[in-house]
């Protein structure tokens, strides 16, 4: 309607941007926004962090110039230069304590029954249960074993589990790994004998 | 009126002190504008390309404040190259040449480098008070010199500068002599501050009522200030980040029992949630409140808060606060005239704040004239009854995240909901639209916003008759920002 595709006029359009910025706003202005009541509440992630790859591809669509601004959330990164209207003191200073946020880690002391002392992990640092299990392994010289929703841990000596936020003991494995990183504060790795209750299936 | 002598209408003319009215008086006859202009000393120019240092000293001779504009306020968001200008340098070359007694500069979005306050702190013997807002260009050691030199100096007021830290020794540069300290304002600066010449300095400033600390003061350093400073109206924390149960923050209540005067609460720049409760003592007296760059501070511990600010006229706040601690606010807070919502993060944005928390505030604060909003979502139904609830808007700025958003329940543009705005705010001076809209917003601010003064458009209208309705409509508009709006720009 505004932009006839011959006239170009999209091209010679004054604007504020910087030069070779694109910005998200549509010029279909005409077609129904299909999709009003979406929230931008994160998905929950899964265990295989599928999650992420889901969110890069929401974002990598709404860049599609087929796809309208209106219908999908923002881009994670935005590309619109100067919105949201902020001062950029303010933009910069709530960056810099996000990054820091995310840089500071995420201690919690792990304990194992039979152990003289307590060690220290950053569950920042890995990706996610697999790795973890891996270096719990590791440290304290252990073997874990097969899990499964139902069962929990099969066949090992050992089951580790997690006090939450709540102050209850949980099994590991069972949330997704964003959530546990968020609600874990402290490990320890039982004797099976002792964990018998904690996997069982609902 | 010509028959009295100069000195009587100059007598008159001071009580005149409204930039616009002191505009007014002299062009009314040229004796006056003669009079007005040998006698303003309060001198606003809007714009610093707007007209020459020299005919600003020419015209006011006895100028002894100015207040400088540069950049637009477009540049606050990075939509102004970088290189657009607004150096305040030649302005202060001229003034210090011609030797003016400049006691008050205040400046904003301009660029203001170390050599220029070096010459600031030594060409004006009288220099009182110097306010940067959003401004760059300069580092401490700029300050270091207006410090060392200003030895009347009232007011050091920094707010949301960018400026380059090259480590604390600015404060220390007060010499003893220096006692004459009312405001100072260094919560922009970003590194460690001298903490014990921080303390000798309150020590010595007897007339200290504004104090507004960076981030590097810690609780302690803060409790001892205060127990020096107890007649403090406003007060800046800086960092807030202790055990509850130690010895210091006993010590903090002990000193905040004191501290009787304090109207307005600033900072928590690093805080603590659960360190609050001390600060309940000073809410009940508290005007003013800005916790906007306190990510830290949400949920119960922002509620209990807020909860005790029964006077509160002014909050500025972050999203975390949710819908739910807008109820909250407009449950207690019923002096409330001016709040301000900002995102906690900007690209993503917050869920918790919606149109639900704007209808709130309508409701439970009738005095509630001044509003920025940055929200997830809007409606037009919740603006419709927004502007049946608070026909007393004056300024109304509403940032929905998503720029392009429709009504959030119905997909329709936010026309009619804006629409019902303008109608009902008689009185509304400056607006703010996003979301989706089209030229029928316009029509209705065309027709219905006559106080109009400034607006601010982004992705809004469809053709040049959006921008008719608006240019025809609204007689009293000075200033039109707008961007990424598929007019046809040869209307201009």
């Amino acid at each position: 309607m505004v932009y006839e595709r011959d006239l170009n006029l999209e091209a010679t359009e004054l604007r504020l941007g910087l030069p070779g910025t694109v910005t998200e706003q549509s010029s279909e202005k005409q077609k129904p926004n299909s999709n009003a009541t979406k929230s931008n509440k994160r998905s929950l992630p899964d265990m295989n962090g599928e999650s992420e790859v889901r969110r890069e591809n929401s974002s990598v669509s709404s860049n599609d110039k087929k796809s309208h601004s209106q219908e999908t959330a923002p881009p994670i990164k935005t590309q619109v230069v100067g919105w949201p209207p902020i001062r950029s003191y303010r933009k910069n200073s709530l960056q810099a304590k996000k990054l820091e946020a995310e840089a500071a880690g995420l201690f919690v002391k792990v304990s194992m029954d039979g152990a003289p002392y307590l060690r220290k992990i950053d569950l920042k640092v890995y990706k996610g249960y697999p790795e973890l299990l891996e270096v719990l392994e590791e440290m304290f010289k252990f073997k874990v074993g097969e899990y499964s929703e139902r069962e929990g841990y099969n066949g090992s000596e050992h089951v580790p589990t997690y006090e939450d936020k709540d102050g209850d003991w949980m099994l590991v494995g069972d949330v997704p790994w964003e959530m546990f990183i968020n609600s874990c504060k402290r490990l320890r790795i039982m004797k099976e004998s002792e964990a018998r209750g904690l996997g069982c299936a609902v | 009126m010509n028959y009295f002598p100069d000195e009587v209408l100059e007598h008159i003319f001071d009580f005149v002190t409204s930039q616009r009215d002191r505009n007014s008086v002299s062009q009314v006859c040229k004796p006056w504008y003669k009079i007005e202009s040998s006698s303003r000393q309060k001198v606003f120019v809007g714009n610093c390309y707007a007209i020459s240092p020299e005919r600003v000293i020419e015209r006011f001779p006895g100028l002894k404040s100015i207040t400088l504009k540069g950049k637009p306020h477009f540049a606050d968001f990075n939509l102004v190259p970088p290189d657009w200008g607004g150096f305040v340098y030649p302005w202060i070359e001229a003034f210090a040449r011609n030797n003016m007694g400049l006691e008050e500069l205040k400046l904003k979005r301009m660029i203001i480098s170390d050599e220029c306050l070096e010459l600031i702190s030594r060409s004006f013997a009288n220099f009182k008070s110097l306010v940067l807002v959003s401004c760059e260009g300069f580092s401490t050691d700029g300050l270091a010199a207006i410090a060392s030199n200003c030895s009347f100096l009232r007011e050091l007021d920094l707010q949301e500068n960018d400026v380059e830290d090259h480590r604390g020794h600015w404060l220390s540069c007060f010499p003893d002599t220096c006692t004459s300290l009312v405001s100072l304002n260094f919560a922009c600066l970003k590194g460690d501050v001298n903490l014990a010449a921080l303390e000798r300095l309150v020590a010595r400033s007897p007339n200290l009522r504004s104090l507004r600390l960076n981030h590097a003061v810690p609780l302690d350093i803060l409790q001892k200030i205060l127990m020096r400073a107890p007649h403090l109206v406003d007060l800046g924390v800086g960092s807030y980040v202790h055990d509850p149960d130690s010895e210091t923050y006993n010590k903090l209540v002990t000193a905040l029992q004191k501290c009787k005067s304090v109207r307005s609460l600033s900072g928590f720049l690093e805080a603590a949630p659960q360190c609050l409760s001390a600060f309940h003592l000073i809410c009940p007296n508290l005007t003013s409140l800005n916790l906007s760059y306190a990510p830290g501070i949400h949920g119960t511990e922002l509620r209990k808060l807020i909860r005790h600010c029964r006077k509160l006229q002014r909050l500025w706040i972050l999203d975390c606060i949710g819908d739910e601690g807008l109820e909250v606010v407009a449950s207690s807070c019923k002096d409330l005239q001016e709040i301000r919502v900002f995102p906690s993060d900007p690209f993503v944005g917050n869920a918790a704040v919606t149109e639900v928390g704007l209808v709130a505030l309508s409701s439970g604060c009738p005095k509630l004239h001044s509003i920025l909003y940055f929200c997830q979502q809007m409606t037009n139904a919740a603006l419709i009854t927004v502007a049946k609830n608070r026909p007393n808007f004056t300024r109304f700025r509403l940032c929905i995240l998503d720029p392009t958003k429709p009504d959030a329940v119905t997909n329709q543009p936010l026309d009619e909901g804006f629409g019902a705005i303008v109608h009902s705010c008689k009185g509304l001076r400056r607006l703010s639209m996003s979301g989706r809209l089209t030229d029928r917003v316009f029509l209705y601010i065309g027709m219905y916003a006559e106080q109009l003064e400034m607006i601010s458009i982004a992705f809004a209208g469809d053709t040049d008759e959006g921008m008719q309705y608006l240019l025809n409509g609204c007689k009293k508009l000075r200033k039109l920002e707008i961007r990424d709006c598929p007019l046809a720009m040869q209307r201009f």
